[in-house]
């Protein structure tokens, strides 16, 4: 299950390989209703994991739990390889888990400054340099800039939401299905933010449906079904169970 | 002097008041999602302890101010955020409106206990000389350098610092706040301590208009609240612009209207002015309901029903054996009262029309009995009513496009409108009227008609919601937008329940004045609205047993309070009740059907498994399921 370690010497080297998450034996309900049994996962620093899985696996809760705004029954969640279970999500974002929600990571009736500026709690620098990093990455919101967020188009919106992992230099970022109802080509702007973030040693968690752009920048695969983590490895062996995960076994 | 002049400068000071006011609502509003109906209770009550920091303790003014202003009504906002408004967030508007009203109830009854209305008080203005209404005034000025620099330092706060954006952000989405790294908590506190601090303000600034009198303050503060419709609850300077429209409209009546029209329609002004404001109204869009995870109740069969009718007969009549006269009174008043209840059951428990307005409705009812036909004909109760059922359904047509709070807040301002226009004084009951009895003429015989009648219209309501237009009546309270995308004909059962709602409560209402003997304007006031409805909700709106509970409790208070030290019981005991049960939209029906509930379906303890919700009680409990939606559909 783990990931694959080397043998360390050095303390910088010893440093680096404290995983950016660990979500540890999770068990997780809603009510009386357990939706995740037992579920492990780690995300080494600076490297790309991607949950996939059919509608209703868990994936969500298990990155709403991963981000704060849900407590596991049993189990605990280390960031940075430090013990935050039990803390409030805005803890948890300033602790450094950035976490992007499916469709509506913006507050539609603020105006894309006011976006950013809100997305300043969770970042040390200061509100125009914030600004100038957002408007470098996605030249179009600064076009926007005193548009309400709620009149953007869906790309648009996704990229302000975006904008939260460029300016809070997270530990790790969570992504839930960024490609939600969006264009092709869209998505695919969006896939090469994703590896920028990537390539400059964020690690991240990402959900997404369509298995071909998040196999490209993913380092591992993970696949949930019905509340747990039934495959994990490398991109390439997971693609031969993914429709199985998906539409059922051949064989009955 | 220039005459027109000086009233545009009345006009002014008025209507930075009624400014202060109205911000500090949109404030709480814009930052934390929640219309805190109590905004005006808060103002009187921190008037009153400025009044008893200035005067009663003889604290310098410029102190006592500050301690008010900036201390006191911030921490009690904070602790109201705390104690009262946190467990709220997530919650329906219906549940939010109820304790929000609980704490104007209990903010009143409290004050009352505290500053006992025997002696009279007058605040001094904060400004020597300023307030005077119908004098010129000159130093208004320095009003007005206050109220444009709060909206200035109001509207900055909001848009160009990190704080305010915040509080923005909050109402928008808590959880994304979260996310990005702001606590929601603190955020929503803070507001809730500078709403508060508003509301302290404008109350001192008000007061000095009159005497210091707790109800009439509340309701000066709540003028306010026509200003901040205007603003869409949203805009503050839209709401500043409001506030000083109507400012200059009530002073302009004032000046150039008949003294003797005036003096009836006077205090209704701002009502109506808030009236016109909700109609013209931007239409809001139909949002699809959220998802709370209520399940109304299984409503009974015919049979129990029946039963439990006839069971609630024979009890009166022994009751009408066994109950001493003054106690027999009491009884007999918690049942015409209950009557009036079961039109809340139908309009807000059923429908989720919340009306603020089923007493003034009762009003009318009673007074078409007491005109006609000498008091006591069949006559005068048919008129009793068809009329209050024709106002009903005129209000519904007003009103069809309104839904929650601006709905609460409509029936609100006709409510406080019939008080003045026709209670008081126009038409109304100049004084006291007499009103008869139909059929029985003897107390104890009275008692069992009215038993009968509301065990009748009891079965009648479950009846009504065990049909289809009943169904059709909890798919309106679940979500419009499903019923308009169905083809539903949303005003057709908005109209038809209003007009039911309003002739059961016409009815109730001529059999309060029945049992009474007479009734005075003091019978109908919108205060007594208030509390019935609260009342309905914690003894289980959507039930016909929390409308009786409701009403004995109502017609018993008096009783209890003769027999405790605490002065304003009912007011405490309801405002309280609604603060701390109102979260439970079952009230306390609702409690005793989920323990009944829990003990019946005890799971086998099968260790590690879920408990088998039986089949009878999911197709019963929730309007979603199968059979209830497909029948809704089927019916049309």
């Amino acid at each position: 299950m783990s990931v694959v370690t080397e043998s360390l010497s050095t303390p910088e080297e010893r440093l680096a390989a404290i995983p950016a998450i660990e979500l540890m034996d999770l068990r997780v309900g809603y009510g009386r209703v357990e939706v995740l049994h037992d579920v492990t996962l780690v995300v080494p620093r600076g490297s790309v994991v991607a949950l996939m899985g059919p509608n209703g696996a868990g994936k969500t809760t298990l990155l709403n739990v991963a981000a704060g705004l849900l407590r596991p029954t049993e189990g605990c969640v280390h960031v940075s390889g430090i013990h935050v279970n039990g803390v409030a999500p805005e803890v948890f974002a300033r602790a450094g888990v950035c976490s992007i929600p499916e469709g509506r990571g913006v507050f539609p009736n603020l105006t894309v400054r006011e976006n950013l500026r809100v997305f300043s709690h969770a970042s040390s620098h200061s509100v125009g340099q914030i600004e100038a990093v957002a408007f470098e990455h996605f030249p179009k919101l600064a076009e926007r800039r005193n548009q309400l967020a709620g009149t953007l188009s869906g790309g648009e919106r996704q990229m302000l939401s975006m904008c939260r992992a460029f300016t809070s230099e997270p530990v790790i970022l969570l992504l839930d299905e960024i490609s939600m109802g969006l264009a092709p080509i869209i998505v695919g702007e969006l896939y090469e933010k994703v590896g920028q973030l990537a390539a400059s040693g964020i690690a991240i968690l990402l959900v997404e449906q369509f298995a071909a752009a998040a196999l490209g920048v993913a380092d591992y695969a993970a696949i949930m079904r019905q509340g747990r983590i039934e495959t994990i490895g490398q991109p390439a062996d997971v693609v031969g169970s993914l429709s199985e995960a998906y539409l059922g076994r051949m064989s009955a | 002097m220039n005459l027109i002049l000086s009233y545009a400068v009345v006009g002014l000071v008025l209507g930075c008041l009624y400014a202060l006011t109205a911000s500090g609502l949109v404030v709480t509003y814009t930052t934390s999602g929640i219309f805190n109906f109590a905004h005006g209770a808060i103002g009187m009550f921190m008037a009153f302890t400025y009044w008893q920091l200035a005067v009663g303790w003889h604290l310098p003014v410029p102190l006592a101010l500050a301690l008010v202003v900036l201390v006191l009504a911030p921490l009690s906002g904070a602790l109201i955020e705390r104690l009262i408004v946190r467990p709220l967030y997530g919650a329906s508007l219906g549940i939010t409106l109820v304790v929000t009203l609980g704490l104007l109830l209990l903010l009143l009854g409290l004050a009352d206990a505290i500053w006992p209305p025997v002696t009279t008080r007058q605040l001094p203005s904060v400004f020597p000389g300023q307030i005077r209404v119908f004098g010129v005034v000159v130093t208004v000025y320095e009003l007005m350098v206050l109220v444009v620099s709060v909206a200035i330092g109001l509207r900055i706060l909001f848009t160009r610092t990190r704080v305010g954006i915040t509080m923005r952000a909050v109402v928008d989405d808590r959880d994304l706040t979260a996310r990005a790294g702001a606590s929601p908590v603190r955020t929503a506190q803070l507001s809730w301590a500078l709403g508060a601090s508003l509301a302290a303000l404008a109350g001192i600034l008000i007061a000095p208009l009159q005497y210091l009198d707790q109800f009439n303050l509340t309701l000066l503060v709540v003028t306010g609240y026509a200003a901040a419709v205007v603003g869409r609850l949203r805009s503050l300077p839209l709401t500043v612009a409001g506030a000083l429209l109507l400012g200059l409209v009530q002073s302009y009546a004032t000046g150039y209207l008949p003294t003797s029209l005036l003096s009836d329609i006077g205090p209704a002004i701002p009502m109506g002015l808030l009236f016109i404001a909700l109609l013209v109204r931007r239409q809001e869009r139909l949002a699809a309901a959220r998802l709370s995870g209520r399940r109304s109740r299984r409503v009974l069969e015919l049979k129990p029903s029946l039963a439990l009718a006839g069971a609630f007969i024979v009890f009166s009549l022994v009751m009408s054996e066994l109950l001493s006269p003054g106690n027999l009174l009491t009884y007999g008043q918690g049942i015409v009262l209950g009557v009036v209840m079961l039109s809340l059951v139908l309009l807000t428990g059923y429908g989720g029309q919340v009306s603020l307005c089923q007493m003034s409705l009762a009003g009318l009812g009673a007074f078409c009995m007491g005109k006609i036909a000498g008091g006591h004909s069949i006559l005068g109760l048919a008129a009793a009513v068809a009329l209050p059922a024709a106002i009903g359904g005129l209000l519904a047509l007003v009103v069809l496009r309104l839904r929650g709070i601006y709905l609460a807040l409509a029936t609100l301002a006709f409510a406080y409108s019939m008080d003045y226009l026709f209670f008081n004084h126009f038409l109304g009951f100049g004084g006291i009227l007499a009103v008869g009895r139909v059929l029985v003429q003897s107390q104890r015989g009275f008692l069992v008609e009215v038993s009968v009648l509301f065990a009748a219209l009891g079965v009648g309501v479950l009846a009504l919601r065990r049909g289809p237009f009943g169904r059709r009546l909890a798919a309106l309270n679940d979500s419009e937008a499903a019923c308009a995308s169905i083809g539903m004909n949303i005003t057709a059962v908005k109209v038809i329940v209003f007009v039911v709602a309003a002739g059961i409560a016409g009815l109730g209402g001529a059999l309060y004045g029945g049992w009474q003997g007479q009734v005075g304007p003091d019978d109908f006031q919108m205060l007594t609205s208030l509390i019935l409805l609260l009342l309905v909700t914690l003894g289980g709106i959507d039930t016909v047993g929390g409308a009786f509970a409701a009403a004995i409790f109502y017609a018993f208070s008096p009783v209890i309070q003769r027999h405790i030290p605490i002065s304003n019981f009912q007011l405490l005991a309801v405002g309280a009740g609604a603060i701390f049960l109102g979260r439970n939209p079952g009230g306390f029906a609702g409690q005793l059907t989920m323990v009944a509930d829990r003990l019946r379906s005890r799971p086998s303890p099968v260790v590690g498994q879920e408990a088998p919700v039986p089949a009878e009680a999911s197709t019963g409990t929730t309007i979603t399921s199968g059979v209830e939606a497909v029948s809704l559909v089927g019916s049309h």
